[in-house]
């Protein structure tokens, strides 16, 4: 193999090796080279990452700021058709606002709730996990059947019950300002159980070694025994489970917001874009809904690329 | 046998108990039913009636009780939003749905297998490969943005299908109304349905490749071809018959998510059915739809994972000796 002998070069170089070195010289650094695929669409996530986080310096124009927008730029297609204008490239959609920018804003929104969603899932579903497996007996019991339950109806429908159930909590003025903390929530109960199933099978072994038993025997709370030393080493799958996840959380949000229970138009998602353009694709101004689409498409695919790649490489029954 | 199904049946009968928990306390909690119920001008003491009348001033558990026996009946109450039996409603929509999960399920069957088959074979060529990445991009892309999509290329750029509703239904029996036999009907189903199935077909035809290029492997395989049998018969007969029976498991338990996913699939192209009733009665807060909706729907789930089972159990001799 051509990079062991890369390796010891490098060692020789510098005794120890920092850990960048290290990482470059990994197991699984070298799989991410071997697939073409994979540093593709991780170099398409990091650039379609960066244009939402960069948003407001980015983009060209900034669809939020009332006094820039016209509703004489309204519906202006792309700039390779008749008709354009050469300040909107991709056209603007009903209002007069910049679609490229629009989709830049939209996409950042589109993360933030999937990044949210997928940690709160995370958090929640980690927590009942270890509980379950460290407890055991009846609060595992409990638990887990909950999960079970869940797990036979699909996430968009648990989430879609939790929005209307919300809607009719808050009422529905109170509904736009609290859009974005209802569906981090829809979208968190909707997918903590796998976490939950994980993070208990790994726990359930991993409380049986001496470390654990060691840390009981000297009287250390269970609390801390879970945080702090059975945690740690039940992370692994997690992190696969999150990345997978954050395409379907992505998805999932959009559609919500697509169906018109998601983000609302002041505050629009990629999904929200799709939903304003897709009342006008019969009317020929195909622009409006098409592009966001696209770049939901774009992000979800090279997202859901990566997650691939990280579960294959991480699966020691394929190496 | 007796005592596997028994037991499935006991635990299928606790989660819908439980779903049923959750819908009562949806019912009863969220909003107050009477407010929703009457106009503002009724005054407190008809309220009151009402309240009495419906007998929201019974103990907790004794409307828990009737709510499930009422539910058992198929009465669910009286929408808020049409002030029509929910039931009535729900029996008006129920066609549409179930031909539209029919129709995306054929589809996925009738194009996910032969494709899969192919893939599996011939694991090397390029349409296989293409197939992949054709699927892979099927798997990326919301299902509402594919309806979109589908919308925009053959209703209005090329004009071809009707881009919402059902086309001309006939009736069928008494309260059936179907859109297989007319024209409209037919060309209406087109889009919705390779909108709602086209998910399912990637995942059966990457199973079904995943499976054949497993079994072909196998030493039973090999020794087929080494006794000189024709490639069709070795292909079809020998390994074919051995991959479909996770497809069969798979397919059962899709068939739920296709009716769950019909919700979107309605909503974009306006499909009169089921999930599109839903989806405005969360829109409108509309409560007995919704407590409606879930039972419904966790009714299928329910039923559709206990018959998936218990094939398992005839399809899968090992299930016999594991368990008692």
């Amino acid at each position: 193999m051509p990079y062991v002998s890369n390796e010891d070069a490098k060692v020789d170089e510098q005794t120890a090796p920092g850990r960048l070195t290290k990482i470059l010289d990994s197991d699984m650094f070298h799989s991410f080279l071997r697939s073409k695929v994979t540093v593709v669409a991780a170099c398409g996530t990091l650039f379609l990452f960066l244009l939402a986080l960069l948003a407001p310096w980015v983009a060209p124009h900034n669809p939020f700021d009332l006094a820039s927008i016209s509703i004489m730029d309204a519906r202006v297609p792309p700039v390779w058709m008749e008709y354009s204008d050469p300040r909107f490239l991709l056209g603007t959609d009903d209002q007069g606002r910049d679609l490229l920018s629009g989709i830049f804003y939209g996409m950042r929104i589109s993360l933030i709730v999937g990044f949210c969603s997928v940690a709160a899932a995370a958090v929640l579903g980690i927590t009942l996990g270890l509980v379950a497996g460290y407890m055991g007996g009846r609060v595992d019991a409990v638990i887990m059947r909950i999960a079970d339950v869940q797990l036979t109806f699909p996430a968009i429908l648990i989430a879609l019950l939790i929005d209307g159930i919300a809607a009719g909590v808050f009422g529905s003025i109170d509904r736009e300002i609290f859009a974005f903390y209802i569906l981090i929530v829809s979208l968190s109960l909707s997918f903590w159980v796998q976490y939950a199933r994980t993070v208990r099978g790994s726990t359930m072994v991993e409380k049986n070694k001496e470390y654990v038993q060691a840390a009981r025997v000297i009287g250390i709370p269970s609390a801390i025994i879970m945080a702090r030393h059975i945690l740690p080493n039940v992370m692994g799958p997690v992190m696969v489970i999150a990345t997978i996840n954050l395409a379907l959380a992505i998805v999932t949000e959009a559609t919500l917001s697509f169906l018109g229970v998601g983000m609302p138009p002041t505050q629009p998602s990629l999904g929200t874009l799709i939903a304003i353009g897709n009342d006008f694709l019969y009317s020929g101004e195909w622009w409006i809904a098409i592009f966001p689409g696209l770049a939901l498409a774009l992000l979800v695919l090279n997202v859901n690329l990566l997650g691939d790649w990280l579960r294959d490489a991480l699966n020691p029954k394929l190496r | 046998m007796i005592g596997f199904a028994t037991r499935r049946l006991l635990q299928a009968m606790i989660v819908m108990l439980v779903v049923a928990l959750l819908a009562f306390t949806m019912f009863r909690f969220v909003g107050d039913p009477v407010n929703q119920m009457v106009g503002i001008e009724t005054s407190i003491e008809e309220r009151e009636a009402l309240r009495e009348r419906l007998g929201l001033n019974d103990p907790i558990p004794v409307q828990f009780f009737r709510f499930v026996t009422q539910a058992a009946q198929f009465n669910f109450g009286t929408s808020y939003q049409f002030r029509q039996p929910v039931s009535d409603l729900f029996a008006k929509r129920i066609p549409a749905t179930l031909e539209l999960s029919f129709t995306s399920a054929l589809f996925a069957l009738v194009v996910g297998i032969p494709m899969g088959i192919y893939a599996g074979l011939n694991r090397e060529s390029a349409v296989s490969k293409l197939f992949l990445s054709v699927s892979l991009i099927g798997i990326s892309l919301p299902t509402f943005f594919i309806g979109i999509l589908l919308i925009f290329l053959f209703s209005v750029t090329l004009q071809w299908l009707p881009s919402f509703g059902r086309g001309e239904v006939v009736p069928v029996g008494s309260w059936w109304t179907t859109g297989f036999l007319t024209v409209s009907g037919l060309k209406a189903l087109i889009l919705p349905s390779i909108t709602l199935g086209l998910y399912q077909m990637t995942l059966i035809m990457r199973l079904i490749r995943a499976e054949m290029l497993e079994v072909i492997r196998t030493d039973y395989i090999k020794f087929a071809r080494a006794r000189g049998l024709p490639d069709r018969l070795v292909n079809f007969r020998h390994a074919l018959k051995n991959t479909l029976v996770p497809v069969i498991t798979i397919t059962g338990l899709q068939l739920g998510a296709i009716i769950a996913f019909a919700t979107i699939t309605e909503t974009v192209f306006q499909w009169p059915g089921m999930g599109l009733m839903f989806l405005q009665a969360v829109q409108n807060v509309d409560i007995p739809i919704m407590s409606a909706y879930l039972l419904l729907t966790a009714f299928l789930f329910v039923a559709i994972n206990f018959i998936v089972d218990i094939l398992y159990f005839f399809i899968d001799p090992r299930l016999r000796v594991g368990r008692p």
